[in-house]
């Protein structure tokens, strides 16, 4: 019930944060026939890229790995793969799907939804920060600045770095920087 | 619990739904003439010109490209910092000192930002600057030769990167430096940067007719890193603005370090408040050591001196003449939109981009709304001089430019696209993306009060699957836009040379009437010149033996020449008779260990060759002259080092 109302009030500032902005953001931005230049924002760019040879990026981490169903559903349904894919260096908190199944029931669904993108996005943006950042740098920060522009803190619990409340359960090395599962979703805080 | 949820539900999809407001301007977008058939947008017709120079830096290649604007067409890659064997640039006699450091000959660079010359603010297209990081150096191209002809090492510096920007006169060049360093440099422990090191902001004068650059003063700041830089125009002439990072001043594992202040600054430097301190006997002089390397249009030849002593300048010495401005995460691009009252910072660690107001920051400065100091510089009150915060535009701001109609465009690394915003509104208006990666991005007369807003080039540094696969290493690529409409175009791509890291553009019309065709042989004031057939001939002293040679389609005089031994210093001067457009002469020698020569109509440039071995041996010219091109070519006979032959040449006869 808590949990509900704290995401009631997340989703609320998130949205009044987002009012007018990145109105364009995703959406295909030619749509006259004629035009030659036409380039659509969905399924082009690097994350489209047939490669198997370099080793797997974050997306391609996440793609292959059993317990991230969810998280790829909704970096999916969010249109934010290229975000896991440029030169980064990312450092990107993956939550588990038993993470995801943790939230209360019918949220994962309902942010999946299309009209919800821009939140979702959003969400996932606070899982990434620039930097290549393993577990022994991130005991030495105290906080991280994520990709939506807003802070996580980071704590140091028996010797071992805890973002935001989540623990890191696996580190796996990503040609364009480092993923870590983590057995929590974080959630942007709703001040800055 | 699921009527809460529901009721959640209901709002999220409520200000979701408010979120989408203005997305129904796309349905007028690319109607009417912005539909056309896009090829033709960047067509240049066969033996049509293009409408826009764009010079782009070669990055770690060391050279400048220059391309035509829309065809993406390349003319010429212009060495800069690297040798070049193609124009014998730093192989020939001629052009080595050009190369030349405090640290002896550095044939390589890497060239990042050029920057064209200015008068009253707006572009006048007679030089291009441009720097080279590596070993602090600012370089000059003469926009009517299209050759590098002065290149000035910058002390005190290191990583020299928030260079080659021109005030609005060209009043100066101005060169900043990335990496702070002991100043003087000593030897001393790296863990006792803070504090220690300096950072050198370097102010370079421009000789307004001659274009000769001379260093004026340094500012010696705190020891940040320095990022890029613009200059103030119009109302904040006189200003110059520099992006810092790690004001952390760490060291090491920068990438972490380098990243925890919540702000870096922006410097604003009132350099005419400096300029005045210093003509009136202000600073120190401080004993160092650089290079200067001039070359002379009539001697067709560059000297390299040897400079002792800089003027610095302690920002503590000269009050009001340098502030910070807290700028978010540290800042990359620094960039002064065309009226001067805007100077936007492109936090690249931040997802907004920060606008502060040039106007606002002089009343901060006359109520004193200062939030401290850094080493005694006062600290500009965030707010106080903020203008306003274009929100969540993009991932990883980096560089923005502005076009003539109250618009500015930013490139974004991360999220790799160009985002147009309305500045004043802070608006953003369109986006479009990039393939892939983008850095920097360019307007012709980009950095001026009049920018020429019909196209955009963004430079990318990662293409992947863009072009046919070269192997590993792919070609880098310029993406150019119309940006004459309210929504961006895409029209296209080209691959460019070496890291395309920065561009300057301008009209045509300003440099094509005063290209140069041809060099005035009577000019030509080379001391081993030969301006007839008549004046050549091989004069032997000692080991050394001087060539005089000239060439003129389709033979060389001499073409014959013996009594070379083996051991000699041999220097072929070539003297280019030719005084018809478009027409060099190479020559090559065979077993020298140095480039061929492309020697331009009534030019000199001498290569060295030292025989190793007794024979005969032929050269000939390189570069596809004539019809009896094939014809142009020579023997030289070389004997033992102890023979006897005479020193002795021939043209179109036996040598006896």
């Amino acid at each position: 019930m808590r949990t509900t109302k704290k995401l009631f009030l997340v989703f609320a500032s998130i949205s009044l944060f987002y009012s007018c902005k990145n109105k364009n953001q995703g959406a295909p931005q030619v749509d006259t026939s004629t035009n030659m230049s036409e380039q659509s924002n969905e399924n082009t760019g690097q994350a489209f890229i047939e490669d198997d040879e370099a080793t797997p990026n974050c997306l391609q981490i996440a793609i292959g790995s059993p317990d991230h169903k969810t998280l790829v559903a909704a970096v999916q349904a969010a249109q934010v793969e290229n975000a896991l894919v440029n030169v980064g260096p990312l450092t990107v908190f993956a939550p588990t799907d038993a993470a995801f199944a943790a939230l209360p029931e019918g949220t994962v669904e309902n942010l999946i939804k299309p009209e919800n993108k821009e939140v979702l996005a959003n969400i996932l943006k606070y899982h990434v920060t620039p930097g290549n950042l393993s577990t022994t740098i991130l005991t030495k920060l105290p906080k991280l600045g994520q990709a939506n522009n807003q802070y996580v803190n980071v704590e140091v619990i028996d010797g071992k770095p805890v973002i935001g409340g989540a623990n890191i359960i696996a580190s796996v090395k990503a040609g364009n920087g480092i993923v870590h599962v983590i057995d929590k979703v974080l959630l942007p805080p709703s001040e800055e | 619990m699921k009527n809460l949820l529901k009721s959640t539900l209901a709002i999220v999809a409520v200000l979701v739904a408010f979120t989408s407001c203005n997305n129904g301007a796309k349905s007028g977008k690319n109607s009417g003439a912005l539909a056309n058939n896009v090829a033709e947008k960047v067509y240049v017709a066969p033996g049509e010109h293009d409408e826009f120079y764009a010079f782009i830096s070669g990055g770690f290649s060391g050279q400048l490209s220059v391309y035509g604007l829309p065809s993406g067409r390349l003319f010429k890659v212009i060495p800069v910092f690297s040798q070049d064997a193609e124009k014998a640039y730093g192989y020939n006699e001629e052009t080595k000192p050009m190369l030349n450091t405090s640290h002896g000959f550095v044939p390589w660079d890497d060239a990042h930002h050029p920057d064209i010359s200015q008068t009253n603010g707006v572009i006048d297209g007679r030089w291009v600057f441009i720097n080279g990081n590596n070993t602090p150096r600012i370089a000059k191209i003469d926009l009517s030769t299209f050759e590098t002809t002065e290149i000035i090492e910058i002390p005190n510096s290191a990583g020299n990167h928030s260079s080659s920007f021109v005030t609005e006169n060209t009043e100066y060049v101005v060169a900043g430096t990335r990496f702070s360093v002991p100043i003087p440099q000593k030897d001393m422990p790296i863990k006792d940067y803070k504090g220690n090191f300096k950072g050198s902001l370097t102010f370079i004068t421009v000789d307004p007719e001659h274009g000769n650059m001379d260093i004026k003063f340094q500012l010696i700041m705190p020891g940040f890193d320095y990022d890029l830089s613009h200059p103030g125009r119009g109302k904040s002439h006189g200003w110059f603005f520099f992006s810092t990072y790690n004001t952390e001043e760490a060291s090491t594992l920068m990438e972490v370090n380098a990243s925890q202040n919540d702000k870096d600054f922006i410097a604003a430097v009132n350099w005419k408040k400096i300029e005045e301190y210093v003509n009136n006997g202000g600073g120190t002089m401080m004993p160092t050591n650089y290079a200067h390397n001039v070359n002379d249009e009539n001697t067709h030849m560059a000297t390299s001196t040897m400079k002792k002593e800089v003027l610095t300048v302690n920002p503590l010495d000269v009050p009001g003449a340098v502030y910070l401005m807290p700028t978010p995460k540290s800042p990359h691009g620094c960039d002064v939109d065309p009226t001067g009252e805007y100077i936007v910072g492109s936090g690249k660690l931040s997802a907004n981009l920060t606008v502060h107001s040039f106007t606002k920051m002089l009343a901060a400065i006359e109520n004193e709304s200062f939030a401290g100091d850094a080493y005694g510089i006062p600290i500009i009150e965030f707010e106080a001089s903020l203008a306003g915060v274009v929100e969540q535009p993009g991932l990883g701001p980096l560089h923005t430019e502005f076009d003539d109609k109250g618009n500015a465009y930013t490139t974004f690394f991360i999220s790799s696209e160009v985002v147009k915003w309305k500045v004043g509104t802070w608006e953003v208006l369109d986006r479009q993306p990039c393939y892939y990666s983008v850095g920097h991005l360019m307007i012709p007369g980009g950095n001026s009060q009049k920018p020429f807003g019909k196209y955009v080039v963004a430079m990318n540094k990662i293409t992947k699957d863009r072009y046919l696969p070269t192997g590993p290493e792919v070609t880098q690529s310029a993406q150019l836009y119309d940006i004459s409409g309210d929504k961006m175009e895409l029209l296209l791509d080209f691959p460019t040379i070496g890291e395309p890291h920065y561009a300057a553009g301008c009209p045509a019309d300003l440099i094509k009437p005063r290209s140069k065709k041809i060099f005035n042989l009577e000019d030509n004031k080379h001391p081993y010149a030969a301006k007839s057939e008549a004046d050549t001939k091989v004069v032997r002293d000692g080991k050394t033996v001087h060539i005089y040679m000239t060439t003129i389609r389709s033979h060389f005089a001499p073409d014959n020449i013996e009594g070379i031994k083996v051991g000699d210093k041999v220097y072929f001067h070539v003297t280019n008779l030719e005084q018809d457009y478009d027409v060099p002469h190479g020559i090559s020698m065979i077993g020298a260990n140095t480039s061929e020569l492309l020697i331009m109509p009534g030019q000199t440039e001498t290569f060295l060759w030292e025989p190793k071995q007794e024979g005969v041996w032929p050269f000939y010219c390189t570069d596809f002259c004539s019809a009896l091109h094939q014809e142009m070519q020579g023997y030289v006979r070389v004997s033992a080092a102890n023979a006897n032959t005479p020193l002795k040449w021939s043209l179109g006869e036996d040598i006896e």
